[in-house]
């Protein structure tokens, strides 16, 4: 097990898109128990700077594979295929004119019960694009195929960061 | 894991070297040190028996210093020399304060943040919190009759980097070693976790004098991990006392002028509070200078003024509990923490919201100090391994200003610590030479509306066509939730770093200077203690290096072996030497000879962590 293997194997986890949440959240606890600073308390500098640098890399893998969205597009960098998120040029019509409507209505909501509605929505379009992703990545091992929906995916992960503010923004 | 045991369980390498740590809450109200004594944590009290010192600090006309109880009994004649509620004021800009004119202080913008005029000049927090501070560590250092190895000193979840760089800059004024800044309710979760043996997912609101903080914690097996925090840094338990008065005047028909007749209605209206939590009608009464002041006050009146301001608390629980994507039922207990939490409507209103009752069985004025002197001792070396680890995150979102005023997020509040994060940035014009960074912290999209937390230049980047240039900023946060940045040029192979620790702390020559002035005794004292000090390193470090030698030492080639042995008996000559810069840098030469013998070591015990968990599985 070395600092700069894979968030993977770091994880003794299999290289995939489909992941158990638990297993994943009680090997970063049983990782950090061996690596955090705090465990070479008394042990001087050259121990903590190592134990540092350890725990800043287990919680740097540990959020890149809790996030799906994250891991996907790491799987995809793994593979050779890296995603660069200033490039829209494959992203289909139809999909851009569904994502104006979408802010259209978000613009135009009034009530918590109009956002939740779309929510619901951008939720359910959210659920579609996941399962694509991982046929794609799990059973299709064809992360090429994976990219273009992972840049929708990132689009449809904004809105909702904005759909959120507007949440707390009516409650308030 | 045996690999990395150091001793028996149990045992300190050196019976005579037990580190004494304390854990200190430095609260708005009030504040207390408590300490592991015979396996449990304690707080320490005063030669009086009192626990709780209340964070006031009066400076006299004639040069004195009058603290805790008995500036607090001078709070009436001399409002505006005694300062309560320093904690509001820490890592604050005039500006920060909306309710300043409502102080009956006189306050300033100095270096760095807000300055408070005293008969003894203009002091700023960090010094007022520093009276304090040095107050519990001679109380400490009194109850143990020995030098204090370090302290960890509680603040809200809720405060931002320059917060606690403040408390930090206090401490060290204070002449104490911080081994870690914790977040209260962090702390009060690890009183109830050892106490109570308790797993799952558990809520603290924590209503302080003058904060308030929420936190969702997972305990699972001896690791308290945060999932999310929130808060209001200028909500606490004053505020409750402010809408009485405020209500206590209205219903009066009265208008106070004079700082002396303000904090006359404040003391009153908080021992009205503090009554109405047994009593449901008392009287408010106090001598004003245009008059008396009586208004009878029960307490479905005192919950009518008060509500707005639990009805805020009950939104920051909502927005904690949606941060997590947890549902309210999954919380298995609610934690109160604070003295605020007393009041009858605060219990009722958690309550509602969550169906249950909540678990008060620890004092609330004193579980935080309890978990942070828990937390000491396992910083010192002290606790057997594996017993507690915390598993923090930053409250609020770091980033960085781009073009247009926006702000680019770098690190999401609610990341674990500790963490860094490095991201690309490139220029915008031909031939640009130069870049302004500008650090800042906050959930909103623009910068004017986040705190600024330090700007620096990135200068001699060679000459490129714009959009060549790579930069590369890293923002690292260490594990006690402060934030250094660094930022390169990556293309050219030219190197440019400057790193920036926000600058709302004092300089080294502010220190010097008020360490001079008075928190710490004659210099011959300080040396001998920089001595004994070093000592004490030495000897733990030589103790922990032999032992990692003796488990791991086949790890190592025969000149990297030598190398070792060689910089550890040039320790073990200068450890018996009185110099103890000579210590010093022998230490540093025996930590830097070792970096990559714990890097290997490091390997080797995650395997076998690894392994052994295979096994388990099978």
């Amino acid at each position: 097990m070395k600092i700069d293997d894979d968030d993977f194997t770091l994880f003794a986890l299999p290289r995939r898109f489909a992941i158990d949440g638990n297993a994943l959240a009680q090997r970063w606890r049983e990782l950090q128990a061996e690596v955090h600073p705090d465990r070479f308390a008394a042990e001087g500098a050259a121990a903590q700077r190592v134990a540092m640098q350890w725990a800043v890399r287990v919680n740097e893998a540990y959020q890149r594979l809790k996030d799906p969205l994250a891991r996907a597009t790491y799987l995809c960098a793994l593979a050779g295929h890296r995603l660069d998120p200033h490039d829209n040029h494959a992203m289909p019509p139809a999909f851009l004119v569904r994502q104006m409507e979408w802010h259209d209505a978000l613009a135009e909501a009034e009530s918590t019960d109009d956002v939740n509605a779309l929510d619901g929505e951008v939720d359910a379009q959210l659920k579609q694009l996941r399962r694509d992703v991982q046929a794609d990545l799990d059973e299709r091992h064809d992360a090429l195929a994976a990219l273009p929906k992972l840049r929708q995916w990132m689009f449809l992960a904004r809105l909702r960061e904005e759909i959120e503010r507007r949440l707390e923004a009516l409650e308030s | 894991m045996a690999l990395l045991q150091l001793s028996e369980p149990g045992q300190s390498p050196d019976p005579h070297a037990r580190r004494v740590a304390v854990g200190i809450d430095l609260g708005t109200t009030h504040s207390l040190v408590a300490a592991l004594r015979h396996g449990h944590a304690e707080s320490l009290p005063d030669a009086e028996g009192r626990v709780l010192l209340p964070s006031i600090v009066r400076y006299r006309d004639d040069g004195g210093v009058d603290l805790g109880h008995t500036a607090q009994a001078a709070q009436g004649e001399d409002p505006e020399h005694t300062i309560a509620s320093v904690k509001r004021l820490m890592g604050r800009k005039l500006a920060d304060l909306p309710d300043a004119g409502k102080l009956p202080y006189r306050l300033v913008d100095g270096a760095g943040m807000v300055h408070i005029g005293t008969p003894q000049g203009a002091k700023s927090p960090v010094e007022v919190s520093a009276q304090i501070l040095a107050e519990l560590r001679r109380r400490a250092e009194d109850s143990f009759d020995t030098d204090l190895f370090g302290a960890v000193i509680t603040v809200p979840a809720y405060f931002d980097d320059a917060q606690r760089q403040a408390t930090k800059d206090a401490a060290e004024l204070a002449g104490l070693k911080v081994l870690r800044l914790i977040n209260e309710p962090t702390a009060a979760a690890v009183a109830y976790g050892l106490d109570n043996g308790s797993e799952g997912l558990y809520l603290i609101y924590d209503l302080g004098g003058g904060t308030f903080d929420v936190s969702l914690l997972r305990l699972s097996r001896g690791v308290f991990e945060v999932v999310a925090t929130g808060g209001d840094s200028a909500l606490g338990g004053d505020d409750f006392d402010r809408a009485l008065a405020a209500w206590v005047l209205a219903h009066a028909g009265l208008a106070v002028e004079t700082a002396r007749d303000k904090q006359a209605v404040l003391s009153a209206a908080r021992h009205a509070k503090e009554a109405l939590t047994d009593a449901d009608q008392v009287g408010l009464s106090a001598g004003l200078s245009i008059g008396a002041l009586k208004v009878p006050v029960d307490r479905s009146a005192f919950d009518a003024a008060t509500r707005p301001l639990i009805d805020r608390t009950i939104a920051v629980m909502r927005k904690v509990l949606r941060d997590a994507r947890v549902d309210k039922g999954d919380v298995q207990g609610v934690v109160l923490v604070g003295g605020a939490t007393r009041m009858p409507s605060v219990r009722a209103a958690v309550q509602a919201h969550f169906g249950r009752p909540p678990l008060t069985n620890l004092d609330p004025d004193q579980v935080v100090a309890l978990g942070a002197a828990i937390q000491a001792n396992a910083l010192a070396g002290n606790s057997r391994e594996g017993e507690l680890l915390l598993l923090d995150v930053i409250p609020l979102s770091l980033g960085l200003e781009t073009m247009g005023g926006l702000v680019e997020r770098i690190i999401e509040r609610n990341t674990t610590i500790p963490v860094a994060k490095a991201q690309e940035f490139t220029t915008f014009k031909d031939g640009q030479t130069a870049m302004a960074i500008h650090v800042v912290q906050g959930e909103r999209e623009l910068v004017s509306d986040c705190r600024s937390l330090a700007r620096f230049e990135l200068r001699g980047i060679p000459p490129m066509a714009a959009g060549a240039a790579r930069i590369r900023v890293t923002f690292q946060v260490d594990a006690d939730g402060l934030l250094s940045v660094s930022a390169r040029e990556v293309t050219s192979g030219v190197e440019a770093t400057v790193v920036v620790k926000p600058s709302y702390g004092l300089s080294d020559d502010d220190v010097a200077r008020m360490l001079r002035e008075g928190f710490r005794t004659a210099e011959d004292d300080m040396r001998a203690r920089a001595l004994r000090e070093a000592q004490v390193d030495a000897e733990r470090l030589a103790l922990a290096t032999r032992s990692a030698l003796a488990a791991d030492g086949d790890l190592l080639n025969p000149d990297e072996r030598s190398a070792i042995d060689r910089h550890l008996a040039a320790l073990d000559a200068a450890r018996r030497g009185a110099d103890d810069s000579a210590i010093r840098s022998a230490l540093d030469a025996l930590a830097d000879s070792t970096e990559a013998f714990a890097a290997a070591r490091m390997n080797r015990s995650i395997r076998s962590a690894l392994t052994g968990r295979r096994v388990e599985e099978v």
